[in-house]
């Protein structure tokens, strides 16, 4: 026998977990001003999500997914597109939002029982969250599609979980966008658990980038952890699709170290050593070591920013605990660009039911 | 002036030629739509005329054409997806109600999905399995959605216009059985019929028959045979299942004082079911017989061997008449 193809899955890496440098770094990186920039938002983040936890904690936000220890893959997709491209998110990358322009009050309407959450500031062609699992896939294939047969130069991102790597809808977006030549992305983001099924009980692929393969895509695992591997994995495959060189499958290692949302409990299905050892990788520390070694960060500066981050969301959560709830006929007037008979009546049938119980 | 007398595929066909032609944003999608023009030519010649930008043949799969028909939908085209058969629709519900039929309503506004597709739908052609279903009231069910069903090439051409000028997702199922039935006088003309009322065919006083798609051709043969009874039945083609234009059915029982409706769906929580409900909220009082229902039955579709037993008949709605003739 003779081989018909041969294939391999590289893997991107710049920090190690102590922020070691294993690698020449990108152009981008080497002054350390955008790592810094990047390693701010970070922190943001994290301070949003600490806040929200806490609030559905007590009672003031419905279920929330929590970005803790996705931090690095967020921002470093978020930073590297550009307003015009499309982002199709799932549910919890809320750190590719910000960059975009989406605020922090926008995710907490949204998991705070509020569809105006979803009308949210930041491009408005970008997706709202996409629970169900891997369809957002294929409306980012498709709005490649769109700019493809237009000729524009701009790019559909997805965002998917390992778990959602399984899912019928995540392939056809990669079929397709090899299929169709189109300029998509798929970002993979690996965390390890799809609530409480571990990544190993997913697939028998060896790497989830190679999902990529059968369709004809470019593919690399990258160190999710690593802010500047993501970042300059993100931002190559942005410039291929966008010069019409073709779609890419990202898989970003990362660890969920936090629960599934805020209804579930992790402790149920994975040991502590498991989540100690996620914690020594996680994404923070080798941005740090780094930065600071270059002179370009300390614990003071840290502290200062925090009461900063912190201060953001104090206004942003006020801003969302002071928004009134929609008026009912609310639940009628978005469905239709125009109401028919049918939906006319039935607000006008809940308005007077209201009215009759006030 | 030239004769235009066209077939209801060939209908379709105009329609799309029309709306591509006129509006930039139009594409049509499918399997097998491109060089051989869909497994029914609908879109027969179009690759050729518009390109294979206009016109895209998609992958084999259902749910990359429902999910690529969102992502472009909603980035400012107008697709029209062919849905090879009724059957095939299965794998695309997810696209389709948890996200056609609500982008507009969950991001206030933001982005909403202009989108056709356009199914192949009912039995009676003989075909294999999976290929004769009438799975209409899935859809009727869903908030969001417009759901039209033609029964004549005028019809298809002027309710394929206004569903793919629509800002909001249309399931425009076509009924295959008729597809070739007869040809009649369809202009040109880009005029589009309204996509919120019910086509009254035919008039009459004594019985109210309510169908759509292929059975308003058994309908209105039952309307013929039952004149030569002395029986003046008045013919309703609902055409827009969802809205559904209920006033015009209440008006023609307030005259007629009897309903029989017509489908091929199973009977249990088919679309006939809402007309029955409605009429029984709404025209109690109008009511001189109790409302009666011609449908296939609660069982899945027998292959075509037994697939006639199991479509509503021409002997099956005059019988039903007769039933509720009995009162007065």
């Amino acid at each position: 026998m003779s081989t018909a193809a041969n294939f391999t899955i590289e893997y991107l890496q710049y920090l190690d977990p102590l922020g070691k440098e294993v690698a020449e770094l990108p152009e981008f990186a080497r002054d350390g001003a955008k790592v810094l920039e990047l390693f701010k938002e970070m922190l943001k983040v994290r301070s949003f999500d600490a806040k929200a936890v806490a609030l559905q904690r007590t009672g003031k936000l419905g279920t929330y997914a929590s970005c803790l220890g996705h931090e690095a893959t967020h921002i470093g997709i978020g930073a590297a597109m550009r307003p015009e491209d499309v982002f199709a998110p799932s549910y919890r990358e809320y750190g590719a939002q910000f960059m975009r322009g989406v605020r922090q009050r926008d995710v907490l309407m949204y998991w705070g029982g509020d569809e105006r959450g979803s009308d949210f500031a930041g491009p408005k062609h970008d997706y709202p969250w996409c629970v169900p699992i891997g369809t957002q896939c294929l409306h980012a294939a498709g709005a490649a599609l769109a700019f493809k047969l237009r000729k524009e130069p701009r790019v559909g991102v997805a965002c998917v979980g390992d778990g959602g790597s399984s899912k019928t809808d995540t392939y056809a977006a990669i079929n397709s966008a090899g299929a169709y030549d189109l300029p998509f992305v798929l970002c993979i983001i690996n965390n390890q658990w799809a609530i409480s099924v571990p990544r190993s009980a997913q697939t028998g692929a060896k790497t989830l980038a190679q999902k990529g393969i059968a369709g004809g895509l470019h593919c690399l695992q990258v160190d999710g952890n690593d802010i500047i591997a993501v970042y300059e994995a993100v931002s190559r495959a942005l410039e291929h699709a966008r010069s019409g060189k073709g779609g890419t499958v990202l898989e970003l290692v990362t660890y969920r170290l936090g629960d599934h949302t805020t209804a579930d409990d992790a402790r149920r299905y994975r040991g502590e050593e498991e989540v100690k050892a996620g914690w020594e990788r996680e994404p923070f520390i080798r941005a740090r070591n780094w930065l600071t070694a270059k002179g370009l960060w300390d614990e003071a500066q840290e502290a200062e920013w925090k009461i900063e981050c912190d201060a953001h969301v104090d206004t942003e959560v006020n801003a969302y605990l002071e928004t009134r709830t929609q008026p009912l006929e609310a639940m009628f007037d978005y469905l239709y660009a125009e109401a028919p008979h049918d939906i006319a009546a039935q607000r006008a049938e809940a308005l007077a039911w209201e009215a009759r119980r006030a | 002036m030239s004769s235009n007398a066209i077939t209801l595929i060939e209908a379709i066909t105009q329609a799309l030629a029309y709306e591509i032609e006129h509006d930039d944003t139009v594409l049509v999608l499918g399997e097998d739509v491109g060089v051989n023009g869909g497994v029914f030519r609908a879109t027969a010649g179009l690759q050729q005329r518009f390109g294979n930008d206009k016109v895209l043949d998609t992958p084999l799969d259902e749910t990359t054409i429902a999910g690529l028909t969102v992502g472009l939908a909603t980035q400012g085209m107008k697709p029209v997806a062919e849905v090879q058969f009724d059957g095939f629709i299965y794998p695309m519900l997810d696209h389709i109600i948890c996200h056609a039929a609500r982008f507009r309503t969950r991001t206030r506004g933001r982005l909403h999905c202009p989108m056709v597709l356009r199914v192949p739908w009912g039995g009676g052609i003989r075909a294999p399995e999976h290929h004769s279903e009438a799975n209409e009231s899935l859809f009727t069910n869903v908030p969001g959605l417009r759901v039209v069903m033609p029964s004549s090439p005028q019809r298809a051409y002027g309710l394929l216009l206004a569903a793919i000028r629509d800002p909001d997702p249309v399931i425009y199922f076509e009924p295959k059985r008729i597809y070739r039935a007869y040809k009649e006088e369809v202009p040109d003309d880009g005029e589009a019929l309204p996509l919120d009322v019910c086509f009254v065919l035919r008039d009459g006083s004594d019985v109210t028959l309510v169908s759509w798609g292929a059975q308003v051709k058994e309908t209105l043969e039952a309307a013929d045979a039952l004149a030569k009874e002395g029986i003046s039945a008045e013919v309703i083609d609902v055409a827009t299942l969802k809205p559904l234009d209920f006033d015009t059915i209440a008006e023609s029982v307030a005259k007629t004082g009897r309903c029989v409706i017509i489908h091929e769906a199973a009977r249990t929580a088919g679309f006939g079911a809402e007309i029955a409900a409605r009429l029984a909220e709404f025209s109690m009082f109008d009511l001189k017989a109790p409302v009666e229902r011609v449908t296939g039955y609660d069982t899945h579709i027998p292959l075509f061997r037994l697939e006639m037993k199991y479509l509503p008949s021409v002997d099956k709605i005059l019988a039903a008449v007769q039933r509720t003739m009995a009162y007065s």
